[in-house]
């Protein structure tokens, strides 16, 4: 044989999956509550949407040219972060606070953190948490059918029970673009489930735990109805399945996704109950962004064979 | 029964109807015979032949030269050309036998006669099984005899033959099940008469249900003797997956086989086996595929010992497309090879020719600590925290997250979205901690 051959040390195959189809995967998963999103609050939602994803793919382009770093804009993670930014906006949210939102969550969040993979907390979060300390009224003002209102989740806390447990589960109410349909984002979260993006762990410990609190905290006894209310009102489905399962802001280890999953529940409890805000879901899952180094430090597996062998001997 | 399985693993693409219904063909080799005298683990052998000297087939030709160690027997018949150092597979030299092939494959006296195993004694048996020099043939190449002789015989409850055969690609095994399950179980037998106490399970994957069938025919009459199907999952034939789908007993790096009562051998060793006690015949064929989707004609073949891979390679008429990349043995353990003109040894389980080189072609990217390392370890390893440690140069760190159980599967890199080599990365720290370990 003249020529040499390629060589390189074992395995030499790999999965066909790439962080690039993971982050369309997500991203095609969150089409249903876009487009219902769309559907819902109309041409404003679409021009939100475009832009926060259009302004975070530039960031990401114009920082990664400017740094003089490998371009990686088309692994669809800025692109990502636009939209679940957007999502996470009222429709009637000023374009332009939508773009300093989006520049944020990329520059400040992702980028000056180490860029993919690096970053603490979910970038997406992280800006709109920045963005309701700079601009509360425009966030927490929501408009539905031109009726400026609170959301059923605040109506719910301040003891009026009006709105139907039908129209929070198909999302035909005041909120978040994409927040408001149950069933659009459940959609998406099986579609991720199947396609086995996420697993079931950290969404489903945060759902029941924060069902657990609520039945127990939540003042209303034993109903059911005040129940399915809670969990289909406000960010909760949106987070438990599209952010709280951020990879690079929770935990890799098993057993750190239950403690992180089951904080989240508790903390979004505390929050929706005692809190002044009937909204708890981004704070929640900020908070617990920040436990995921000392979560996964205190949840290391035990290897192969060592089950029930103390100090590895 | 149930299927026996493990947690983690995962599921490439097999690519064994390639070749899993060729027959094993028989290989008449012409060149010179190459023998390296370091083809198992531990001690190299010391060659006992000199230049010009005459050898018969099954002759020994070198001498185990230690405990760990074990003899080489030449697999042909003719003059011996020269003792030198020659490049093995893996690129490095050792001390070889080369013998001149007179193609008359003249054997020593006996070699080839019937011998009734049941007449032996149990250090009789060994003492065969070591002067035939049988290695485990999977791939590790540790002394069998060794391996039969554990510390404490009356403690082993199980014989474990490995048919899972879980990597890509090879289909060896699954043809020695189908065409010669009684040479298995007879192997099976007399390792059965060395420990009275113990059951001999062939575990097989059911992605092979004609061998399951095959075995399962000829197992029919064996008391001590059961056939255990496991699920098809990569890497259940690694040794300690294998042992806790077969036995439900776990063993961990520190740990023997026999520490859970468990011997393993691989299909291949436990024919070898039975032909060096039953068949007079010592350690000098093997049977190798030859595949992937580069040669012309994929095809099983048995090899005699000491044949040259680019011999090997016209068996299988030469490659249809200039291969990018060759593999000795399969696809998520096996060697990569730069240069064909090496001699099979008996740990080479094929040669596996690919057009395409998926490790170059995908291009590490950052690591979004997606956890999919972690769902493939089998070792119940945490991949990505090991790595970060291990490319820190944080060597204690590597420990700590429990590095050194890793067995190197490649499962982690296989599954890895990000296309970060973990396993090389492993590897290299573990080599490192080993040394240092070494030198204390």
């Amino acid at each position: 044989m003249s020529n040499l051959l390629n060589i390189s040390s074992s395995p030499h195959v790999r999965d066909k999956s790439s962080t690039k189809s993971i982050m369309w995967d997500v991203f095609l998963a969150l089409m249903p509550a876009t487009i219902f999103g769309i559907c819902n609050f109309g041409i404003k939602a679409a021009v939100l949407i475009v832009t926060c994803v259009v302004t975070a793919v530039l960031s990401e382009y114009i920082w990664q040219k400017a740094m003089k770093l490998p371009l990686t804009v088309s692994d669809g993670s800025a692109a990502l972060t636009g939209l679940l930014l957007a999502l996470n906006l009222s429709s009637t949210f000023p374009v332009w606070m939508a773009v300093i939102g989006s520049v944020f969550a990329i520059i400040i969040v992702k980028q000056l953190f180490g860029g993919l993979g690096q970053n603490f907390m979910n970038p997406a979060l992280g800006a709109r948490c920045f963005l309701m300390v700079s601009f509360a009224g425009q966030m927490t003002s929501f408009t539905y059918d031109g009726v400026t209102g609170a959301t059923p989740l605040a109506m719910i806390k301040q003891g009026d029970d009006s709105t139907r447990l039908v129209d929070m589960f198909l999302g035909t109410i005041g909120g978040t673009i994409g927040e408001t349909c149950t069933l659009a984002l459940l959609l998406g979260a099986a579609y991720l489930l199947v396609r086995k993006v996420i697993t079931w762990t950290i969404p489903v410990c945060y759902i029941v735990t924060f069902a657990v609190f609520a039945l127990i905290f939540g003042g209303h006894g034993f109903d059911i109805t005040y129940l399915a209310k809670e969990l289909c009102g406000g960010g909760l489905m949106l987070g438990a399945f599209f952010m709280a399962t951020d990879y690079v802001t929770s935990p890799i280890t098993p057993r750190g996704q239950i403690v992180f999953g089951i904080l989240l529940g508790v903390l979004t409890g505390v929050f929706r109950i005692f809190g002044a805000s009937a909204e708890g879901v981004s704070y929640a899952i900020i908070i617990c962004n920040l436990l995921v180094p000392l979560i996964e430090r205190v949840t290391i597996p035990v290897p192969f064979g060592k089950e029930g062998i103390k100090d590895g001997k | 029964m149930s299927e026996g399985t493990f947690r983690g693993g995962v599921h490439p693409y097999e690519g064994k109807e390639l070749s899993s219904d060729l027959p094993i063909k028989a290989v008449t080799p012409k060149g010179d015979m190459v023998f390296p005298m370091s083809q198992h683990i531990g001690a190299p052998a010391t060659p006992i032949v000199n230049k010009g000297d005459k050898v018969l087939v099954g002759q020994k030709i070198g001498e185990a030269s230690g405990f760990i160690s074990a003899n080489i027997c030449s697999s042909v018949s003719g003059t011996v050309k020269a003792v030198e150092p020659r490049m093995l597979l893996n690129g490095s030299m050792a001390t070889c036998v080369v013998i001149e092939n007179d193609g008359n494959y003249t054997g020593i006296e006996g070699l080839g006669e019937d011998r009734d195993y049941t007449k032996l004694t149990g250090d009789e048996i060994r003492e065969i099984v070591k002067e035939a020099g049988i290695v485990g043939m999977g791939g590790a190449g540790f002394p069998t005899n060794v391996k039969l002789a554990p510390k404490e015989p009356d403690k082993i409850d199980f014989i474990l033959v490995n048919g899972a055969e879980c990597e890509p690609y090879l289909t060896s095994d699954y043809r020695q099940m189908l065409e010669c399950p009684e040479e298995i179980v007879g192997g099976l037998k007399v390792m059965l008469k060395l420990f009275d106490k113990a059951k001999g399970l062939i575990c097989i994957e059911d992605n092979k249900p004609e061998a399951i069938a095959k075995m399962e025919t000829a197992v029919a009459n064996e008391s001590r003797i059961e056939v255990k199907v496991l699920k098809t999952k990569y890497p259940q034939g690694g040794e300690r997956t294998l042992i806790s789908a077969a036995t439900g007993r776990k063993i961990y790096s520190a740990k023997l086989p026999a520490d859970a009562g468990c011997i393993v051998d691989n299909i291949s060793t436990v024919i070898a086996i039975y032909r060096a006690v039953c068949k007079r015949t010592p350690l000098i064929t093997r049977v190798m595929t030859l595949t992937g989707d580069a040669f012309k004609r994929p095809v099983n073949v048995n090899v005699r010992l000491g044949c040259s891979h680019v011999e090997l390679v016209e068996e299988g008429e030469g490659f249809k497309q200039e291969p990018a990349k060759i593999i000795s043995g399969g696809p998520m353990m096996g060697f990569a090879m730069f240069d064909l003109n090496v001699p099979v040894t008996k740990t080479s389980s094929s040669i596996l020719a690919m057009t395409q080189d998926e490790v170059a072609e995908n291009e590490p990217t950052p690591c979004i600590r997606c956890g999919r390392c972690v769902s493939a370890c089998p070792g119940n390893l945490v991949p990505q925290k090991m790595a970060v440690a291990a490319t820190n140069n944080n060597y204690d760190e590597f420990v700590n997250l429990n590095g050194m159980e890793c067995y190197e599967c490649g499962s982690c890199t296989y599954a890895c979205p990000a296309k970060r080599p973990l396993t090389q990365t492993f590897k290299q720290a573990r080599q490192y901690v080993m040394a240092q370990r070494r030198k204390k």
